[in-house]
């Protein structure tokens, strides 16, 4: 088994920046990825997607195109299709691909694993037809489907994005029902050179309310008592805006209000992660290269807290640089000399995304929702039970488990366990970070036995 | 017949490939080939994808990036999540954790 110098996980914006320039100083690179092409979640399947409906999906897509040809270049290996089930200190990458399992041995690692969606739990947001916008960003990247009658629900940039392409490809949303109110948008102008600094995506943001305007989809906004209703599948959501009672049937409804750092990877190699406040998600304890304080392990992009796709290609790039320099292929002061410019532009996106966190804050609801809505998906337990179990003594995640099972499903917690640190939080008097949050243990996808077996037939084939 | 899906395929989208059958609880469907399996069952009118083991509620793609395991189905006796698989001819695909009366 050949060692290499890096092992990136995930294909992302930060993933890709951090392969073409760590292989541009020397190093080898192998970047793995679950998807079968390079682009990450925001750039899904950029090579085949722009030729198809690029004026659909727009500019700021189709800039992925830059990041996918660069990697297209000696000293990076791209292994396409793998889904990671184990990291291993020293290090090891356990993955399955096409059925068998595998492993790469790499002196450094850099974990580029993005974004999840928040989880929005709401009344009804288990039933079929109701995703996250971000799915539905995927179905008409990748696939180019797209909902028939949809109704957008939530507050951010993103859901204005999707909105605009639909109108585009011509199947407009039935309406936009944002939670965001007019205050947070005052509050966020309001604040230090919010608006000046966010200038660039103010901007983009008003060029696609007007398209959105244009095609006369209906907006409500500080909607409140949101629920989606149903016999076996969404056929509405209701709501309440300025004072008055809404309901709108429809078949699909996309769920948005932020994304929250991908952690799994991070925390089953035990980095520490810390409240961020005005992002209401944990991030980890990382310096200013990404480094985490296991040798050896660097996190960039929207893992390391959400700053989007243009920061996470920066991130990237620092992250890179000082890889190298551990590696020796970089001097210290070549390294700080060429990381220069990059924080420069990265103070620049960090402090728009500042303005971006004020003026669409996560919708109160769906942080602490209502009894009886289900707040972990896979096991089915709700609000109200885990209230419960902090009634019965129950102070963190993990215990949780125990008293009730959430977190236990198949999605390991990506979309409870926010949800449950907030309640059990709220209801022991504690903050986030004395609750904590799950801990997570390989594997960190199913793997099967006949997948681990094929594996050891490869390592003793290789002997 | 194909029912009426909630979903509609652009004409660039996973319709300009070859379709291939594949079946789904026993009914065929004509799939693009090199899909994402989770977006052509839903342009193929699939809306349950299975039910869940505790309640029996209904079940169908959320995230759409192999992270919420709401689409999981069941291809040749392993639990799989359709989002993370693309379709090629022949795929025989059914509920997961549900009785199957095998005709055979």
């Amino acid at each position: 088994m050949t060692r290499r110098d890096l092992a990136i996980i995930g294909a992302g914006p930060a993933g890709m920046a951090a392969a073409a320039q760590a292989a541009a100083l020397g190093l080898a690179v192998t970047l793995v990825d679950e998807q079968p092409r390079p682009g990450g979640q925001i750039y899904r399947d950029v090579d085949r997607a722009v030729a198809l409906r690029g004026a659909i999906l727009g500019a700021d897509y189709g800039r992925g195109a830059r990041l996918t040809a660069g990697l297209r270049r000696d000293g990076i290996d791209h292994v396409a299709g793998a889904v990671v089930w184990a990291i291993e200190e020293g290090f090891s990458i356990l993955y399955t691909r096409e059925g068998r399992g595998a492993r790469i041995a790499a002196d450094r690692v850099l974990l580029a694993t993005g974004a999840l969606e928040r989880p929005m739990p709401l009344p009804g947001w288990t039933l079929p037809g109701v995703m996250t916008a971000g799915a539905g960003q995927i179905l008409l990247k990748q696939s180019g489907v797209l909902a028939r009658r949809a109704v957008l629900v939530g507050s951010g940039p993103l859901l204005y994005l999707i909105a605009a392409q639909m109108v585009r490809a011509g199947t407009p949303p039935l309406a936009l029902v944002e939670t965001q109110s007019r205050g947070d948008l005052a509050r966020a102008m309001g604040h230090a050179g919010g608006a000046l600094r966010g200038w660039r995506y103010l901007a983009k943001g008003l060029g696609l309310l007007a398209e959105i305007a244009r095609a006369r989809v209906p907006r409500h906004t500080g909607a409140t008592g949101i629920a989606i209703e149903g016999e076996g599948r969404a056929e509405a959501v209701r709501f309440t805006s300025r004072g008055r009672a809404h309901r709108i049937a429809c078949d699909t409804v996309f769920l948005h209000h932020g994304v929250v750092p991908n952690m799994q990877a991070a925390r089953s190699l035990g980095v520490a992660h810390r409240w961020h406040q005005a992002q209401a998600c944990f991030v980890p304890q990382l310096d200013g290269w990404g480094r985490t304080e296991m040798p050896g392990l660097f996190i960039a992009g929207d893992g390391a807290g959400i700053g989007g796709a243009a920061a996470a290609e920066i991130a990237g790039r620092l992250a890179a640089l000082k890889l190298a320099e551990e590696a020796g292929r970089l001097s210290p002061e070549a390294c700080d000399r060429q990381a220069r410019p990059l924080r420069a532009a990265q103070a620049r996106e960090l402090a728009a995304r500042a303005f971006l966190d004020r003026a669409y804050p996560p919708f109160a609801e769906a942080l602490a929702p209502a009894d009886a809505t289900v707040v972990c998906r896979c096991e089915e337990v709700t609000a109200g039970e885990i209230r419960g179990h902090a009634r019965l003594g129950c102070l963190g995640p993990n215990q949780a488990k125990a008293f009730g099972r959430a977190g236990m499903g198949p999605c390991q917690g990506r979309y409870c366990g926010l949800t449950v640190t907030a309640l059990l939080a709220e209801a022991n008097a504690r903050t986030p970070d004395e609750t904590g949050y799950y801990r997570i243990r390989p594997p960190l996808k199913p793997v099967t036995l006949g997948e681990l077996a094929a594996m050891e037939d490869a390592a003793e084939a290789a002997q | 017949m194909k029912p009426v899906s909630p979903f509609l395929e652009t004409e660039s989208g996973t319709e300009a490939g070859p379709r291939v059958p594949v079946s789904f609880d026993g009914r065929t469907l004509e799939l693009p080939e090199g899909a994402n399996l989770a977006a052509a069952l839903l342009a193929a009118g699939v809306q349950v994808f299975r039910r869940t083991p505790v309640s029996g509620a209904p079940r169908a793609p959320y995230c759409m990036m192999g992270a919420c395991f709401d689409c999981l189905v069941e291809i040749d006796g392993v639990v799989r999540q359709a989002c993370m698989i693309e379709v090629t001819g022949g795929l025989a695909i059914r509920r997961p954790h549900e009785a199957h009366d095998d005709p055979a």
